[in-house]
Order: C-alpha cells, then sequence, then structure tokens
C-alpha cells in the first residue's frame, strides 16, 4: 500500500468502501401508511442511510446500516419495525 | 413533501412538548426538521459501535456548518472510528492532533486563515470528547479561549474515556461505574461529580457557551449556528451517550439522553455574553433514579447513593428552574 506524505487521505468520505450494513441482526422495516413524515428516524440515524426517495417516502440503505434500532425506538407513530436478518 | 392530513390520536411528540401530536401542538419539531440540511458531511461506513450517539453529534455540526469549515480533531473516539487509514469519513478538511491540542491547532488554523485573507469565508471547528476537553486538552482550550480566536469548540461528552476501555474523566458522574473506578467492597464506583465544563469556560467571559444533547437535535443545531456566527470563540458542550460505555441497549441511546435532560441529571441552557438562558424545561421531572436504573454502569449504586445524587440534582434544578 502506498503511503501518502503525512498519511494524508485525499479522497473524502472514502469510509464508503466499508458497507457496515455486514453488522447488522435486526433490519428496519419502515411502514409508510403509518409514517407521518416527522423525520425523527433521519434526523437521529448514526450512520446517515435513511434518506428520501423521489416520493418523498423514507427509505434506509441497507448497505450501510448497523441495525441499532434507533429509528425503530424513535418513530412517534411506530412506522417502523425491527425484523431478524434471516438467510 | 408529503402532506399528512389524519394524525392518528396515538402519535406523541416526544421532541419538544410531549403533547399528543394530534393537537397540533407540536408541528414545531415537523416544520423544523424541514429545514434541516439534507447534505451530508459525516460519510456512512464509520467504524462507530451501532447506536452510537456522538456520530450524531458529528453529523448534526457538520449539516449547520456546510462545507467551508475546517475541523481539527483531538484524539478519541470520534477520529479513531471516522479515519482508519486509508479511509475517511469527512467530506471537509480535517485534521486529527494529538489528545490536548485540539483547540491550540484550531488557533493556528484561524491565524492562517486571518493571514491569508479567508477567515469571512471559512469557519473553524475544533472538536474533543470529554476526556480530551475537560481533563488533557484543557490547557490548550483555556489559552486559545484567552487569546480570543473565532473558532468554535464542540465537546461531545460520553462520560468517559471510552475509546481506550472505559477510564473515568473528570465528566464522568458520581457512582459511575468504569474501569478505573470500578464498585466492590471498598468503592462504589466514582467518587466525585461531573466536572462543570461549561460554566469553567464560561468564566474565561467568551460570548457564547452553550449546553446541547443528542436527544434534542434541533435545538443542538440552532446553537452550533449561533456559535458559528459569534465573532471570536464560542463552546458548545453536547451530551451524547455511549452504548457500551454507559452499558444500554443500541436502540435506547436517545431515549437516554432525553431522560438524562428530563430528569436534571444534564441542563440545556446557553451564556450569551454573560446572560445565561435555559433552552429547555422539562415538563415532568423525572427522578434520577429512573434514569441510573437504564445503564449498567450504575446498576450497583445503593439506595444511599441515589439519594445522594438526587439531592445533588435537586439542588442543581431549584437553582436553575427555581423552586417548585
Amino acid at each position: 500500500m502506498k503511503v501518502n506524505i503525512a498519511a494524508c487521505i485525499t479522497e473524502p468520505g472514502s469510509s464508503e468502501r466499508n458497507k457496515t450494513g455486514g453488522w447488522r441482526v435486526f433490519r428496519p422495516v419502515i411502514n409508510n401508511e403509518r409514517c407521518i413524515d416527522c423525520g425523527s428516524c433521519w434526523i437521529f440515524c448514526p450512520e446517515a442511510c435513511i434518506s428520501r426517495d423521489e416520493k418523498g417516502e423514507y427509505e434506509v440503505d441497507l448497505d450501510f446500516c448497523k441495525g441499532c434500532g434507533i429509528c425503530a425506538n424513535e418513530c412517534p407513530s411506530e412506522a417502523i419495525e425491527m425484523v431478524l436478518e434471516e438467510k | 413533501m408529503k402532506v399528512v392530513a389524519d394524525i392518528p390520536s396515538y402519535v406523541k411528540c416526544r421532541h419538544v412538548c410531549g403533547a399528543s401530536l394530534a393537537a397540533n401542538r407540536c408541528f414545531k419539531f415537523r416544520l423544523n426538521v424541514k429545514d434541516v440540511n439534507e447534505e451530508e458531511y459525516f460519510a456512512p461506513g464509520h467504524r462507530g459501535c451501532a447506536g452510537c450517539g456522538c456520530t450524531i453529534a458529528m453529523r448534526l455540526a457538520l449539516k449547520v456548518a456546510g462545507k467551508n469549515v475546517i475541523v481539527t480533531h483531538a484524539t478519541g473516539c470520534m477520529e479513531v472510528i471516522s479515519s482508519p487509514y486509508p479511509e475517511t469519513a469527512w467530506r471537509v478538511p480535517w485534521i486529527h492532533v494529538a489528545f490536548e491540542n485540539s483547540a491550540a491547532v484550531a488557533s493556528g488554523v484561524e491565524a492562517a486563515l486571518k493571514a491569508l485573507g479567508k477567515k469571512d469565508r471559512v469557519k473553524v471547528i475544533a472538536f474533543g470528547g470529554d476526556g480530551g476537553t475537560v481533563d488533557i486538552g484543557f490547557q490548550a482550550l483555556s489559552g486559545a479561549l484567552e487569546r480570543g480566536h473565532d473558532f468554535v469548540y464542540i465537546c461531545y461528552d460520553n462520560e468517559a474515556y471510552m475509546n481506550t476501555g472505559i477510564q473515568r474523566s473528570g465528566s464522568t458522574p458520581y457512582g459511575a461505574s468504569t474501569t478505573t473506578s470500578p464498585p466492590g467492597k471498598e468503592s462504589f464506583g466514582n467518587k466525585t461529580f461531573k466536572k462543570d465544563m461549561p460554566h469553567i469556560v464560561a468564566a474565561h467571559g467568551i460570548p457564547y457557551v452553550a449546553t446541547a444533547s443528542v436527544a434534542f437535535p434541533l435545538d443542538y443545531m440552532e446553537k452550533v449556528k449561533k456559535a458559528l456566527s459569534v465573532e471570536g470563540p464560542a463552546y458548545v458542550h453536547v451530551h451524547a451517550p455511549c452504548t457500551p460505555g454507559w452499558g444500554i441497549a443500541s436502540e435506547k441511546s436517545i431515549e437516554v439522553a432525553r431522560l438524562a435532560v428530563d430528569s436534571g441529571m444534564w441542563i440545556l441552557y446557553e451564556i450569551e455574553n454573560g446572560k445565561s438562558r435555559v433552552t429547555y424545561k422539562p415538563t415532568v421531572k423525572k427522578p434520577v433514579k429512573e434514569y441510573l436504573r437504564m445503564q449498567k454502569r450504575f446498576r450497583h449504586l445503593t439506595e444511599e447513593h441515589i439519594d445522594v445524587l438526587q439531592r445533588y440534582v435537586d439542588e442543581r434544578w431549584a437553582e436553575v428552574f427555581g423552586e417548585d
């Protein structure tokens, strides 16, 4: 591996190469009918892996979601359920 | 944006007032969240534990600062998890410095920006953990505040040296179990009370000091915004839970941070030009015991020690909110 001068990392946000989704035991599933669009899940996500799609509905990027469950716990309308990851 | 006509009556707002959302009282939260910058400057893929409260503090601060910012960072959890070589989670210029000199390097960066004539366009933020701020980085921070550099210092407080394996710091609360204050026959955990860092910083006479919590994201972001806008040094102390260090389930980290504020263990206020203002008063004061019982680090505490802590909190509560 080539080490840059002063160990500088020149590519911003390169941690995206590390897919932390493999850490997950429980997967969040959003029920959009119950969603009241408050944004709690999005603002409290430590991974920044919840975003809106074109329809304005929240979706989870499962490549990075570590399955911590904060979104499900903080959702005021109980629209997010944590489901066990199974093969 | 999706318009929601009928909000079910079981929905309770847990962020602003605890009232039912159907009463239309808590639209404030929903509307303000819409104004938050959607751009992410703290990339996913970092090595933070699932449910880490501190990464939320990083992420939200950067959302406020935007891309024209230079960040200096003391050694600590957030430095280790965000920059395992050759990867970085930061999308803004970022420098890792030793444990003690985040504020000193930020002063240097600010002075250089001034010399280059770019100070108006670029902000400087220094991050440090509680160990890197209240213990090790204290003199560098004090010096930088004294010299009056125009920068923002954000201390994320997870109440111990979590990165090296949960050793007590000056910010560890009374009675907490850490590896260097273990409970047992001769000890009940940490013997000292939490150091009142925000007031120590405020005693330097700087223009802006605030305390915040990750459980109150809008309040926190408002404070970071204010801190960035003032001329001269500003300090924000943000309370952020650590799931392994506190012994809580990963999904409970925001809940426990909110309970810290609701029980009076952590008070949200700001001191602007010497004038102190409480920014959030809990509607119902919860007993400290409720907060302690959620965490493994306090599980060994006896009623006697809980009473000591409750009295300490009651005194501070009376000081801040008055008797009621």
